[in-house]
Formats: C-alpha cells, structure tokens, sequence
C-alpha cells in the first residue's frame, strides 16, 4: 500500500482498541524474568560456548605483534580469533570503524580478538593472556582543538539559508551572540550488547539485541562476505537500546567467528566497561548561535553553527536541524562542520540532532526573551510560524506548540514565576522555573507485516519490528485488533526476525507510526481475503466483535478463518514528506532547587506538554516521555564522557564513573499530549513521541537553574562547581 | 579473574597465619569490592581465606561505655543498631549515604575501611597506576581528575579513599582491633590506619601482613550535634565529591573530618579548634597546602561552603 493522499476516515478512527491506555502486553513476561533476552537463550542450542572480546589498549596506532600461545594454552580455550585469522573480513554499511581492528587501531578498545572457551571465566580468564605489542600513533581527541580543522560534510545538508543573515543581524534591536557545548553522551542502556551465533552448514542464525533487524543482518552478511539470505537475526526482546543498538556491533561478529572457528554454538556479551569505548555514542558538539531581534520581540534573524567530531569517513551530529524550523525569521543560516577525531565512533543516540541542538538553542531563547524583557514563554509564541521558515510554501502538517506552551504554562503555575533570578528562596533552597520548546521531526519509513487468521478466530502478526521497551508489541496488537474487529487477546504478535516482514523498525521515533501503519496496510488486505472468501462485498462489511457482517449477513472470524488466512503487505510513502513539513512539537516546563551553599542542583517537578499526532496508547506513550525527560534531566546534569584528551578514550567508561539519574533524582513527572490526529503523518494519524520527550529538558532545566540562581552556564552537563564560584556568599 | 583456591577459616588468629603462611592470600568478607575487582583483574588473589563464619558479627558495650563493633557486622545493621543512631548519629547517617540497600546488607565494617579507591584509572587495567602496578606510573595526574585528592596526595598518587563510613569511624575516634599471625592482637586508632601515598600508593593502610581486622571500637559518646553531609553530582548511589562529617556541641566546639578529598579521612585537630570561628577559618587551616588539579580546583570552595552548610544546621 503506498500513502500518498492524506488519510481519511478509517477503521483506526472507531478507537475502541487503539488510543486506549494499554499496559503491555509482555508486561508479565519481563516482571516475572521470562521474557528471553538473547545472551540466555539456552534453549536455541546445546553445547554453547562463550566468547570473551578483547579491547585494544591503545586509541590509535597498530599492533606490531600479538603472541597467543599463553592465551591459547589456557584452560577450556577453544579458538581465538583475530583480524590476522579470521579471513577476509568487509564493513558494514552503517559502521565507520570496524569492527574487529587490527592490525590499525581505529580508537580505543576497538575488539582486536575474541576467546572462546568452554566458561565464561575461562574466556575471561584468557582473554588477559593475550600479549599485544602496540605502536601508538598521535591522533585528535580533543573536539575545541579540532575545531578549527572542521570541515563541511559531504553527505546530507550541512549548511542552509534564507534571506541575508548578516545583514538581519546586524541591524537587529537587540543581539545575542553566544556558544554552548554538550558532551559526548553515552547510550548506558540496561541490556549489555548480547549475541548467540549458531551455524548451519553456511547458514548463520543470530540471536540478538537489535533494534533494526534488516539492517543487522545486511551489515552482518556483508562483513563476513556471505550471503544475506544465509542471516538469519533474531531479537524478540531488547532490553534498551537508544540507538545503541541501531546497528551491528562487535558481539554479533565475533560471536559469528568465534562459532565458525570453534565450530559450537558461541555466546558474546559487552562487558560493561568495554561498551563506552567499544561502541557508539552521542558526539559532543560546539554550537555558536546567534539571534537578533526588533523590540517589539520579533526574531528578525537567527543562526546556529554546530562543530562535532567523529573518526576518518563518519557523520556530524546534526545539532542544527531544529533551528531550520522552529522559529520564524527572515534571515537565517545554520552550518553544520565535522572535525576528524579519533574517539570511538559517533552515532545516532536518541533524538540525534535535536537532543543536542535544542539543548543550546533554548538557552539561548531564554537568553534574547530576557535581554527582550519578555517572558520566554510569550518571546516563543510571538515567534511561532505554521510554515517552514526557510520554504514558506511548505506548511507544516500539524503544528501545537503555541497551544502546548499555553497549556503547560498553565498547568505548571508559570505565572508565580519571579522573572528576576536569584530571588526565590525554600529554606536553603534557591527556587526557579525554566521553560523550552521542544522539537522533534516525524519521519515515516517504509514498514511490511504478515497477519495471519486462523480457526480460533486469532490474528498473528509477524513482523520484524523490534519492541526496545516502547511498547510496540502492544500498539501492534491494538493495530491488528482494531483493524479487525478484535479483542486484544485474540491477537498474538510476533517480533524481531528477519524471517518476518522487514519492518521500519525502532528508531529516530519513526517505530510507532511506521511499523502500525504496516500492520494496517496488511490487515486492509486480511480483511479483503475474509470478505472475499465469504463472498460479502468488502466496501460496505463490518468488523465488529470477532464477527463480520454485510447486510443481513453475518460470519464470525473463526469460521471465516477455515484453514486459515493469510496476508502480508507494506506501507510505503509518496511525497506528503515533501509537501509538509512534519514534525512533533512540546513544552517542557522545570523547576529546580539549588542548594544556597553546596550548589547541588535537584530537579523538584516537571511537566511536559506534547503535540505528537494521534497517541496509539497513552500509557505506553506517558512511559516513553517520562523516560525521555529523565534522560534529559541526565543529560543537563550529570551525563558526560570525560575524555582523555591525552590518551584518546572515555575515561568513565562504567555505570558508576557515567552518572545517569537514579531514582532519587526525579521527583513527579506530569505528561499531557493534546488531542491531534495527523492525517498527514499515515493512515494511523500518529507520530513519533519517544525521542520528543527529551529534546528541550536540558535547557529546561538550565533556564530554571538560571532563573534560581542568576548563573548562566552555557557548557553541559550543569555540575555543581559551574555554579560554585559564582553564588552569592554562603553564611558558616 | 584468575584461578584461586579457598578455604573457611575457623578462628581469626587461624586466619591471620594462614594469610601471612600462603602467598597470595586475601581475606574475603561481603566481597562487594574484592569481587569486583578480580573479576577485572585489578586485584589478583591467589587465595581468599573467608571470614565469613568468625563470630565477629556482634556489637557490643565495652566497660569504658562505648561500642564495640565485630569486623563482620553489615553496613546495613551498623547503621540500624539503636545505641549507633542514638549515639553516635554520624555513623548511622555516613553509612547510609553511601553505596545502595543491596551492598550494605552484604558490606561489612571491616571491609569498608579497606575499600579501595575509585580512580578510574585504576580501574582500566591498560593504563599505568602506581596503586595497581607499582612503578607503572599514575594517568590520573594531568587526566581526568575531578574526583581526585586535593591534599596529602604525591607525584605518585592522587586517588581518595572512597568511604562515607570511615570519616564518620575518624571523626569519632575509631580505635581499629586486629589480630596478628602470632596471635598478638593490638588497637589502631584509625587516624593512624590509612596511609598517605607518598610513593607507594599501593600501600593503604598500616596493617602487617596476615593481620586481621577483628572489631573496630567507638569509645563512649561525646554528645553534640551529628551531621553527615555528603555533596554529589546525583542525589544518591555516587561516591562524594566532598563530604563533611561534623559533631558539633552546644558551645560551638566540635570535630570535623572531610572525605572526597585525600588519600584517607581528612581531619586536623588544630583546625577543629577554630570551629567557633566558622567554616573559612577551619577549612584554611584544614586545606593548607592543598594542591588540586584544575578538574577539581572547586573541591577547596566546596568544603568551605558545606562546612559552613553544616555549622549553619548544627546551631538551627
């Protein structure tokens, strides 16, 4: 099915199934521990033996030698395999570094070799016996220093503009010219990356954490140089990814070698403190934005420059894309430029692009509405466009962010606000209130579903769509019912392997709308096989409580079903993405204590409001969104890979040197969505919610830090001795 | 980890002889940091002897009116005893703001003194560390070093001491009971139990080889005011960047000791006595000769300001 009007009435709008707050349908599997995760599946072969990765100790450089004998006669060694004897090895297409070095290094604890062992402690055990000789290289490391070496991209669309920025600028009113930074940002999910390779004959089965299974499995194939069709990815159950997991990483390859050299069934794991260094994260990035504006509060030119660094060949973070869309002005350019660093791979972590971008630019509008006298949340009303600024005749689909800035402020009792920072105090609490826009583009991908009915009158959907703790077997299993007249139990689903339907799969918040729309185009299509094997006339039949009807005529699903039916299909898009722009829209609303002597900054409420299309499940989209806004609270306060810009690597390189918020540091969250549909966005109206909820949080919560204290840091993550130095004097 | 062998001692003096006999050998109670640490092949034992089984789980009165503490009780039960809350507060509060519930039930008393440090370059066993591999070097001085010493640290060590429990244990005039290989048993005040790096780091405390820790003891309660105040990034399950443990009595004289910021708890007796003065007074007597780096500069403004957060709490 391809969507290329947009959508009118259709079965999805009856909402007896969909939109309803769902608790998930694997719920009870995770809570009570069965629910299997890829590294304990013991029950898809005997006699597995596991695999221990070995991290190279330098950032750059080569091996001059590795001497495996001490290694190899250990005990319980199987194989060890290096980039010297694991044959002819390619790259996929989605990795920049590869994924088993040597003999270059690329960056630090880049896999040079895997042991396989009978017991994990004996591949343990022995990977420390492995002798490296190495000879280090001088690389980049430092992303200030780089700066000025940074290049405009190849690929994608680095620079825009409209109208004549430096003009616009310098004849603004009022100015700001300003630079903030982010930190390279780790993904620090709760399932390590987990892999169990078994091979048949040539073919290669892969039990996996993944969130995109056919990409998994074209990188796969073409790394080892066989066959895609001899992959087979398997990942029903993903305990967190972030982008973490969008692409193929070091577990699934070596686990793939180590069981074709030690001819078993081979088990890999990433260890905790190998994963910071070994696989992707969110790059840091340097962002000059500059803003003019005209008295009466309207901007009248606006522009983000953002630098990033990432290895030889690799992408930027996009941190400018919001800055093309969210706010009207006349003249305007963003500049995207990319620094050569040799730190681990940089790639997409949730929300790429706009996670980092609106960290900066909503400082920065908390900076111009102060400089303007306005409150920020009327300086981002008046600012407000319903088209694309730099392509006025494109409007966007749906646009709310006025109405959710109304509604939050509303909410959050914004009016008690003191607009003077500094002034309101709670015993040795200094109090503020920050506000940011928050800003996320939809995108649509392709999705495929096979349903099938059968004589119980049960619809099983297969897809390859992954379920990285969003929900989406629940929201499928809304879809399938809704489509078919169905209560949610009589439908099963069925996810995460590439046997299935190639779907979009869970990422760049297109999962959701994209891979139920698929389950829509397939059920249209089951739906045609029953009312063409009943002999009812398809346009005027009703699915309706496990029966179809047409006129007086009436069957139930179960009898329609006979053998069994079965239809498969896939959502594809035309240009609507073209004519429109689409994105999701919200309103984070923060405030926080800072401590009057210590500086210790505790968030104390948080609300978001979000303008997100049609929300399929309002629980499992609430869980999404208060997740986010935890993770953005991470990322304004404690989240930073500290680099060692001597040495090359991430030097907190565990959960307990990485910081993310613990329990204690999040106090009650509130989520409105307002009631959009977007028929703009696929035939199920929706868009994406969970990479909405943590664009904006950061700088939320930097601008309720300022308004606390009256110090204004531009540099996350907002750590106490940023604020130290310039608090008014402490008593004692 | 390496392969090691075990065995269950019987008797604390059996113990300690079977440690100072058996090369390689470690004492293992909770584990929650030994283990760890073998697993990433920071620490090596060729042996453990547990401890577990020893009746060192008790806590007692002793005649001169103070505690008696066993080397094996839990962090979690230390921290729960009635007489440790009513009277000596700054332990029961020190405790609880370090690790999680789960690692205090297994922590015991013993071993949190002889927690080993948090420095992550101790931690990655690629990079050289005076404190893992004596004479390798030590990365953290000009690396990344917020969480680091900013006094009593040397050219070849800057790691702290990560404990909350032993700056309350140094504030409250801990003595440390151990028994020796030879059955001789003696009282290591603790101020005295924790080495200053100086050039070997790798040597943390001044037990003997084989010597057990068998209870530490509180002498009997002074009174005043308990606070433990313990400053963070996240609100909880992180070491300290700084904190300050405090008795404070009715006439403004009291006893400071500061964690986050050396080798070992960091008290100085002649600073206590300005503590009517204020928090600036103490903490520059207390910091003289501080030398931080520029990660954790702010380390010396920070004690100074939760010292003052502290006397501001204890006079309210």
């Amino acid at each position: 099915m391809k969507f290329e009007t947009p959508a009118t009435t259709n079965p999805i709008d009856q909402l007896k199934v969909v939109g309803k707050p769902t608790m998930r349908i694997d719920g009870s599997l995770k809570t009570t521990g069965t629910a299997p995760y890829a590294y304990e599946r013991y029950d898809v072969a005997s006699n597995q033996a596991y695999g221990y990765v070995v991290g190279a100790a330098i950032a750059k450089g080569r091996i001059k030698s590795i001497n495996l004998a001490a290694a190899k006669a250990a005990p319980g060694v199987l194989a060890i395999v290096t980039a010297e004897n694991a044959g002819k090895l390619g790259k996929g297409k989605f990795n920049t570094a590869k994924l088993l070095g040597g003999p270059e290094i690329q960056h630090y604890h880049q896999a040079v070799a895997v042991v396989v062992a009978e017991t994990f402690e004996q591949a343990r055990d022995a990977a420390q016996l492995v002798e490296i000789d190495y000879a280090r290289e001088k690389g980049f490391f430092d992303l200030a220093g780089a700066r000025e070496l940074a290049k405009k991209p190849e690929k994608g669309k680095p620079d825009s503009a409209a109208g004549d920025f430096a003009s616009g600028f310098s004849s603004a009113q009022v100015k700001l010219d300003e630079t903030y930074t982010t930190p390279d940002h780790a993904h620090a999910m709760m399932e390590p990356h987990a892999s169990i390779a078994v091979w048949d004959g040539d073919k290669l089965n892969l039990w996996t954490s993944n969130q995109m299974i056919d990409w998994g499995k074209g990188d796969l194939a073409l790394t080892l140089g066989i066959d895609k069709e001899n992959v087979r990815l398997i990942s029903p159950f993903i305990g967190g990814g972030f982008g973490g997991k969008l692409f193929l990483r070091s577990d699934a390859l070596l686990a793939a070698l180590g069981a074709r050299a030690a001819k078993r069934p081979v088990k890999v794991s990433l260890p905790r403190p190998l994963m910071f260094n070994n696989t992707t994260h969110r790059p840091a990035t340097i962002q000059r934005i500059r803003i003019g504006a005209n008295t009466d509060g309207k901007i009248t030119a606006i522009a983000h420059e953002s630098w990033s660094g990432d290895l030889p060949e690799g992408g930027p973070e996009t941190a400018v894309n919001q800055t093309r869309l969210l706010y009207s002005g006349a003249d305007r350019m963003t500049a995207t430029r990319l620094a050569v660093l040799d730190l681990p791979e940089g790639n997409a972590m949730r929300a790429p692009g706009e996670a980092p971008g609106t960290m900066a630019l909503e400082i920065a509008m908390d900076e111009m509405a102060e400089k303007l006298g306005l409150d920020p949340v009327e300086f981002r009303i008046r600012n407000d466009t319903q088209v694309d600024p730099e392509k006025p005749e494109r409007p966007f689909s749906q646009r709310q962010l006025i109405e959710c800035l109304r509604i939050g402020a509303d909410r959050f009792g914004w009016r008690i606000r003191n607009s003077q920072p500094g002034k309101t105090r709670d015993g040795p609490w200094l109090v503020g209130m920050g506000v940011a826009a928050a800003f996320r583009d939809n995108l649509v991908m392709k999705s495929g579903a096979r349903v099938r009915l059968d004589n119980r009158g049960v619809v099983t959907v297969e897809t390859d769509m992954t379920d990285i703790g969003t929900g989406s077997y629940t929201i499928i299993a809304q879809t399938a019912a809704e489509m078919m007249g169905l209560p949610l139990h009589k439908v099963e689903v069925r996810l995460g392997d590439s046997a299935f339907p190639v779907s979009a799969g869970s990422g760049g918040q297109w999962g959701a709308n994209s891979s139920t729309a698929g389950v829509y185009a397939a059920c249209v299509k089951l739906r045609e096989a029953v009312t063409q094997k009943l002999g009812f006339n398809s346009a005027d039949a009703v699915f309706e409580d496990g029966e179809v009807r047409s006129g007086n005529r009436s069957a139930s699903l179960a009898e329609a079903a006979g053998d069994g039916l079965v239809a498969e299909d896939l959502m594809e898009y035309g240009d609507l993405d073209k004519k429109y722009q689409q994105s999701t829209f919200g309103a984070h609303f923060v405030e926080v204590g800072v401590d009057a002597s210590t500086a210790e900054i505790r968030v104390r409420r948080m609300l978001a409001v979000c303008a997100a299309g049609r929300i399929l499940n309002p629980q499992t989209a609430r869980s999404q969104v208060i997740g986010a806004m935890t993770m953005g609270v991470g990322a304004a306060l404690m989240e930073e890979l500290a680099v060692d810009k001597r040495l090359g690597f991430f030097v907190n390189h565990d959960l307990a040197g990485y910081e993310v918020p613990v329990h204690a540091d999040i106090p009650h969250q509130e989520v409105v969505f307002l009631d959009e549909t977007d028929p703009i966005s696929s035939p199920m109206k929706a868009k994406g919610v969970g990479e909405l909820g943590i664009c904006g949080v950061g700088a939320a919560v930097a601008n309720a830090i300022y308004n606390a204290t009256g110090v204004r840091v531009r540099n996350y993550p907002i750590t106490l001795d940023k604020l130290l130095e310039r608090l008014p004097e402490a008593s004692g | 980890m390496k392969s090691f062998t075990y065995e269950r001692a019987n008797s604390p003096t059996e113990a300690a002889a079977a440690a100072a006999r058996i090369k390689g050998a470690k004492f293992i109670a909770g584990g929650t940091n030994l283990l760890d640490l073998m697993k990433l092949q920071i620490e090596t034992p060729m042996h453990l002897i547990d401890v577990n089984s020893l009746a060192l789980d008790k806590i007692e009165a002793t005649p001169e009116g103070g505690l008696r503490i066993g080397a094996l009780v839990r962090n979690t039960d230390l921290a729960a005893d009635e007489r440790v809350r009513r009277d000596y507060g700054l332990l029961s509060r020190a405790l609880l703001a370090g690790a999680s519930g789960q690692l205090r039930n297994k922590a015991t008393t013993a071993g949190n003194l002889l927690q080993r440090t948090r420095c992550p370059y101790f931690y990655d066993t690629n990079q050289p560390c005076n404190k893992r591999q004596p004479g390798s070097g030590c990365s953290a001085i000009g690396g990344f070093s917020r969480q680091h010493a900013v006094i009593g640290s040397s050219e070849a060590c800057i790691a702290t001491h990560p404990s909350d429990m032993a700056i309350a244990m140094r504030a409250l005039d801990a003595l440390v009971e151990t028994v020796r290989p030879d059955g001789t048993t003696r009282n290591i005040p603790v101020a005295e139990f924790h080495s200053l790096p100086g050039d070997t780091p790798h040597i943390e405390t001044t037990l003997t080889p084989g010597e057990l820790i068998t209870a530490v003891t509180l002498p009997k309660p002074i009174g005043g005011k308990h606070i433990y105040r313990k400053v963070r990034d996240r609100a909880s399950y992180a070491f300290a960047l700084v904190s300050v443990g405090a008795i404070v009595q009715p006439d403004g004289t009291g006893r400071v000791a500061v964690g986050g910021v050396a080798h070992k708890p960091w008290r100085s007796e002649a600073a206590e006595s300005d503590l009517p003065k204020g928090a600036k007074a103490v903490t520059e007597q207390l910091l003289a000769g501080a030398r931080p780096t520029s990660d954790n500069a702010f380390k010396v403004t920070l004690v100074e300001r939760t010292l003052g957060a502290v006397l501001d709490e204890a006079r309210s």
